[in-house]
């Protein structure tokens, strides 16, 4: 892939290699079944996570005592009005999975999000400056590295108190040292290729060779990396929220709910295996969907 | 040599830089936090109480200078009174750390023991039906949540069946479905590594001298290629090892696992502060230290290694 040096030429002249290496790339992907599986299966989380007040308007709060620990619909004793059950106070199961669904979504994408910016930052800089500010930075990251993560989150929940703001920006922040690094390595080696030696020569700011010419050619390994972080990033705050420091009630989450029905373990069976499940299945369609970018992206990662 | 010592010195400074930095992060996050005092006292303290206590502590002095003390203290491993148990942080950890270390052995040990011969036979038998089997297995593997992973088989080993028990430590039979969750992450991933590594090195040049040689299939596999395979697998290993610790904090408490996890978990709800800021540090300090020895090890494995080459 080759970026064009855009003095000279129209816009469209210059976006056009662009956008030809886009839908090559889209193809590569599509190409791909376990991405073109997990695309799907992720989109269908999405939009369901999205529309289902429309389809399933249930309240997730509402308690109705005398339907304590109902099965699902279609075991003995279930109702066709809670189709997945209720829960200890008789709250309906499966809309309150649902609503579970929009805080791990949120909190996942919106902690990749808050990650990737910090590291991208961080990693071009680093990589492209190098000398004391790349040492710094490097040096910053082994620390962060070596903190235990989990102690790091649940601590500063802890002090800072669990909103859904807080666990997006603490998740977020805890984790930018891998695309830091990621993207470091990457600039480490362009900085070297001819383009870049090219439009050094012909007087271009650093800024803009980092962010028009270095960028653009490290976001593969990047959308990669955001992907199947996303999926991790998810584990951490059902862990959090199984441990009490989630998004606070009344909020349903996957985490709290597991928590909440471990107690009824003996009674109410499904009550500590949907919310695992529902969890399961959105990680697989994302970690299915990261393998495929990989493999169709950048070959060079497969071995990680 | 001479180089090898000098990269030993490089790594073991490093190292050091790193433990002093989770130290002043750890020391200072909670002061961050607005007046450690009041989050140790109850809320209706008297002003008097708060005092004292502040001077006790050190409170009233500068920070840094209250960093130096809990630095200088912390070198001699103490780490003050657990607020909540009246006995000092460091005890407590101590009595605890063989628990989470047991645990975090085990998981790894199960991991290696199923994944490193899954990869190998994946790798062998590229594109066979084990192949992908296995490594559809090892995504559910990483897709699943260890602690559910837990409670499922509470649910299905403890409740239904009432082959092992629920919580607790003490015998063999404790041991296995904690570490079973604990390292079933490790193990898919491991798996996929193995599988990985396997086919590159098999594709190398060696090895087709190898055979070429007539030398038989399994002694080129388990002698020739996997000797070679083994080591980014030991210095993955070395480092997992570390978030296997970190993965304690949830899993003890889903088993009741008389661990470090458990305890600090415990001292966060309780505001103990002391008794979190020894673990954080503890821990970290183990972490640092088995990625050292990773390092070293790899050295010791690896000669060809280039020690100066920036990672």
């Amino acid at each position: 892939m080759n970026i064009p040096n855009t003095a000279g030429t129209s816009l469209l002249e210059a976006i056009e290699p662009r956008l030809r290496f886009m839908a090559e790339t889209l193809r590569e992907v599509a190409r791909r079944p376990s991405a073109l599986v997990g695309g799907m299966m992720i989109t269908v989380i999405l939009l369901v996570s999205l529309a289902f007040p429309l389809i399933y308007p249930v309240d997730p709060l509402e308690q109705e005592l005398m339907a304590r620990l109902t099965p699902p619909a279609w075991q003995d004793g279930g109702s066709a009005d809670h189709l997945l059950g209720t829960d200890n106070l008789g709250r309906d199961v499966l809309s309150r999975l649902l609503y579970g669904s929009r805080v791990s979504l949120l909190v996942g994408f919106a902690a990749v999000l808050v990650a990737a910016i910090a590291g991208i930052f961080l990693g071009l800089f680093s990589g492209y400056y190098g000398g004391k500010l790349d040492s710094l930075i490097m040096r910053v990251a082994d620390i962060f590295m070596a903190y235990p993560f989990m102690l790091l989150t649940i601590s500063v929940i802890a002090v800072l108190g669990s909103s859904i703001f807080n666990l997006i920006l603490v998740l977020g922040l805890s984790d930018w040292v891998t695309y830091a690094r990621t993207i470091r390595g990457s600039v480490l080696s362009l900085k070297e290729k001819e383009f870049v030696e090219a439009s050094r020569a012909i007087g271009t700011s650093h800024r803009v060779i980092i962010f028009r010419h270095i960028l653009p050619n490290v976001i593969s390994p990047l959308l990669v990396l955001g992907t199947l972080r996303v999926a991790n990033i998810i584990i951490w705050e059902s862990g959090l929220s199984f441990l009490g420091m989630g998004v606070p009630p009344p909020m349903p989450t996957w985490g709290r709910m597991l928590a909440e029905g471990r107690l009824y373990i003996t009674d109410a069976w499904w009550l500590v295996t949907l919310p695992g499940l529902a969890i399961m299945l959105t990680i697989l369609s994302i970690n299915l969907l990261g393998d495929g970018l990989r493999d169709a992206l950048d070959p060079r990662l497969r071995n990680i | 040599m001479n180089i090898m010592l000098q990269f030993l010195f490089k790594r073991l400074w490093h190292t050091v830089f790193v433990i002093i930095g989770i130290s002043m992060i750890s020391f200072f996050f909670i002061h961050l936090s607005g007046d450690p005092v009041m989050l140790m006292l109850p809320g209706d303290a008297s002003t008097q109480e708060i005092d004292t206590l502040r001077e006790q502590l050190g409170f009233n002095q500068p920070l840094h200078r209250q960093y130096l003390r809990f630095a200088g203290q912390a070198l001699r491993g103490k780490f003050g009174n657990s607020l909540y148990y009246k006995v000092p942080a460091m005890e407590l950890i101590l009595e605890r750390l063989p628990a989470s270390l047991e645990l975090a052995m085990a998981a790894m040990l199960i991991a290696l023991l199923v994944a490193v011969p899954i990869g190998i036979v994946s790798a062998v038998r590229r594109g066979s039906f084990v192949d992908m089997g296995s490594m559809l297995g090892a995504l559910f593997g990483l897709s699943m949540p260890h602690f559910w992973l837990g409670i499922m088989m509470i649910l299905l080993f403890s409740v239904k069946l009432g082959w092992l028990p629920t919580s607790g430590r003490g015998t063999l039979a404790h041991l296995v479905m904690p570490s079973v969750a604990l390292g079933m992450s490790l193990m898919a991933m491991f798996a996929r590594l193995t599988r990985s590594v396997m086919l590159e090195v098999l594709s190398l040049d060696y090895i087709r001298t190898a055979r070429s040689k007539g030398l038989k299939e399994p002694v080129v596999i388990y002698k020739h290629a996997l000797k070679n395979a083994l080591i980014p697998l030991v210095t993955v290993a070395g480092m997992q090892f570390g978030f296997l610790l970190g993965g304690t904090v949830i899993i003890e408490t889903v088993f009741a696992w008389p661990g470090v996890g458990r305890l600090v978990v415990q001292a966060i709800f309780n505001r103990d502060y002391p008794l979190v800021q020894a673990t954080v540090l503890v821990l970290s300090v183990i972490f640092v230290a088995i990625n050292f020895l990773t390092d070293m090890l790899y050295m010791y494995l690896d000669p060809q290694i280039n020690y100066f080459e920036d990672k």
